[in-house]
């Protein structure tokens, strides 16, 4: 049986390390995440980092981590919204309030997507070699 | 029809042509809306009275709108509740509707259940009800798939159609697929090539005189673009309609009234039965006011009576609120 630490405990802890340094949120965290293929993944000492989507905004609009990170958009709004790369590589279903969404960045590029239900709505993922600056 | 007279029924009450235009210019700042001092709007409940004296037109039906069922959040919980009282309003209406249209957002997540909650409650005017998706519809993780099966037989393309009642043609047009990512575009709503060639045909050889009714859920003019109210190649759709001498385009998706007229075409969006939406530009970002206080909220949800005169050629609109 796997053990997992409370996710939410230690997004506080990493939260707290961070604070104050201005960049988005990259936590090294064992946070089980929904990943994209439908899979639930403990993804142990794999970085996360975290997109609000809040008054119809993506926040951080545009979020620079390394390669292997898993991006995590959470639904603040009480709209839904949709989370799709505007090259049809991933695509969330509606994500209702609270609601969350997960996608491993593998490879280095810069990925923009947007929400497929609020097209203006817009982010990018710009996804650095690993080892790059971390 | 560019000869009418100064003066026509638009809405519940008559207006000044010439002085809704100068409200409409006044509205200006690239903003074309908020024609509060336009066309007028019935506020609270029709008088039961003055209901009873009018006269039923030649055809007479009810836009609802927006009912989001498996909505759950302030202002509104239920939704279903209010759907209810929509339903029971038109229920009492002294002149009842040949029958309903849903302009959209029937429910609020494509839950099958949801569509479920939504077409029992709407049984309940025992009425035909004609259906477009909202982008609430399609967004199940087929794109649509789940609404078109359920609501879109007899339709054309991506669940567009048309028909004719009571003298008048229907266009019941699709503008929540396919948007495109505001990256080099504003990120509004599109009909679709398909789709304008599907309408040209359809309109071809029809008289001039028949009046045209258009069906849509994002609107056919720009609103408030950056909240991606508006449809990109609406103005396409509009040119093949323009020749008509009477087009009345229903719409949803902004859960409040603001109407507009453009030669022989009216625009006006609905009420929704959930909840309401800020005017544009007076919130950080559209989406549910959740300040309204439970008391007032049904001031801002209503339905929609369409009446012909076939003498007039333009319908009379009446909007009920739910108070009452």
């Amino acid at each position: 049986m796997i053990k997992v630490r409370d996710p939410a405990r230690l997004r506080r802890r990493a939260g707290l390390a961070c604070g104050g340094l201005g960049i988005a949120a990259v936590l090294a965290a064992a946070v089980p995440t929904l990943v994209s293929n439908g899979t639930i993944a403990v993804a142990s000492a794999a970085r996360t980092a975290t997109v609000e989507i809040a008054n119809f905004k993506f926040a951080p609009p545009d979020l620079t981590v390394p390669a292997g990170t898993t991006v995590v958009w959470k639904n603040a709004d009480d709209s839904p919204h949709r989370v799709a790369d505007i090259g049809g590589a991933y695509a969330s279903p509606a994500l209702d309030t609270e609601g969350s969404f997960s996608h491993i960045f593998a490879a280095p590029g810069v990925y923009a997507y947007f929400c497929s239900l609020h097209p203006y709505m817009k982010g990018k993922i710009v996804v650095e070699p690993a080892g790059a600056g971390s | 029809m560019a000869d009418r007279d100064e003066t026509e029924a638009l809405g519940a009450a008559q207006i000044n042509r010439r002085g809704l235009l100068k409200c409409m210019t006044w509205a200006g700042a690239g903003v074309v809306w908020g024609l509060s001092g336009g066309v007028p709007r019935t506020l609270g409940l029709l008088g039961s009275a003055a209901a009873a004296e009018a006269a039923p037109g030649d055809l007479t039906f009810v836009q609802i709108s927006d009912s989001h069922i498996g909505f759950h959040l302030p202002p509104n919980p239920d939704p279903t509740a209010t759907l209810r009282e929509a339903i029971a309003k038109i229920n009492a209406m002294p002149v009842q509707p040949a029958f309903l249209v849903h302009t959209g957002d029937i429910s609020h997540l494509s839950k099958p259940e949801q569509w479920d909650t939504a077409l029992e409650v709407v049984k309940g005017a025992n009425k035909q009800v004609f259906y477009i998706p909202g982008e609430h519809d399609v967004a199940d993780a087929e794109n649509g798939k789940a609404y078109l099966e359920r609501f879109g037989k007899n339709t054309q393309g991506r669940g567009w159609y048309s028909f004719d009642l009571g003298g008048v043609h229907f266009i019941a047009l699709i503008n929540v697929f396919d948007f495109q990512p505001g990256f080099k575009s504003a990120g509004l709503a599109k009909l679709g090539d398909e789709q304008l060639e599907w309408l040209e045909k359809d309109v071809t050889g029809r008289s001039t005189s028949t009046p045209i009714v258009v069906l849509a859920h994002l609107p056919l003019w720009t609103i408030y673009e950056q909240w991606g109210w508006g449809t990109a190649d609406a103005g396409r759709a509009l040119g093949y309609l323009k020749r008509f001498g009477s087009v009345t385009v229903l719409n949803g998706h902004i859960h409040q009234i603001i109407q507009k007229v453009e030669g022989n075409v009216t625009f006006h969006t609905a009420d929704s039965t959930a909840f309401p939406q800020p005017a544009p530009g007076t919130a950080p970002a559209p989406g549910p006011m959740k300040g309204v206080p439970a008391g007032e909220l049904r001031k801002y949800l209503g339905v929609r009576t369409v009446d012909y005169i076939r003498s007039k050629g333009a319908p009379a609109l009446t909007d009920t609120t739910l108070v009452g």
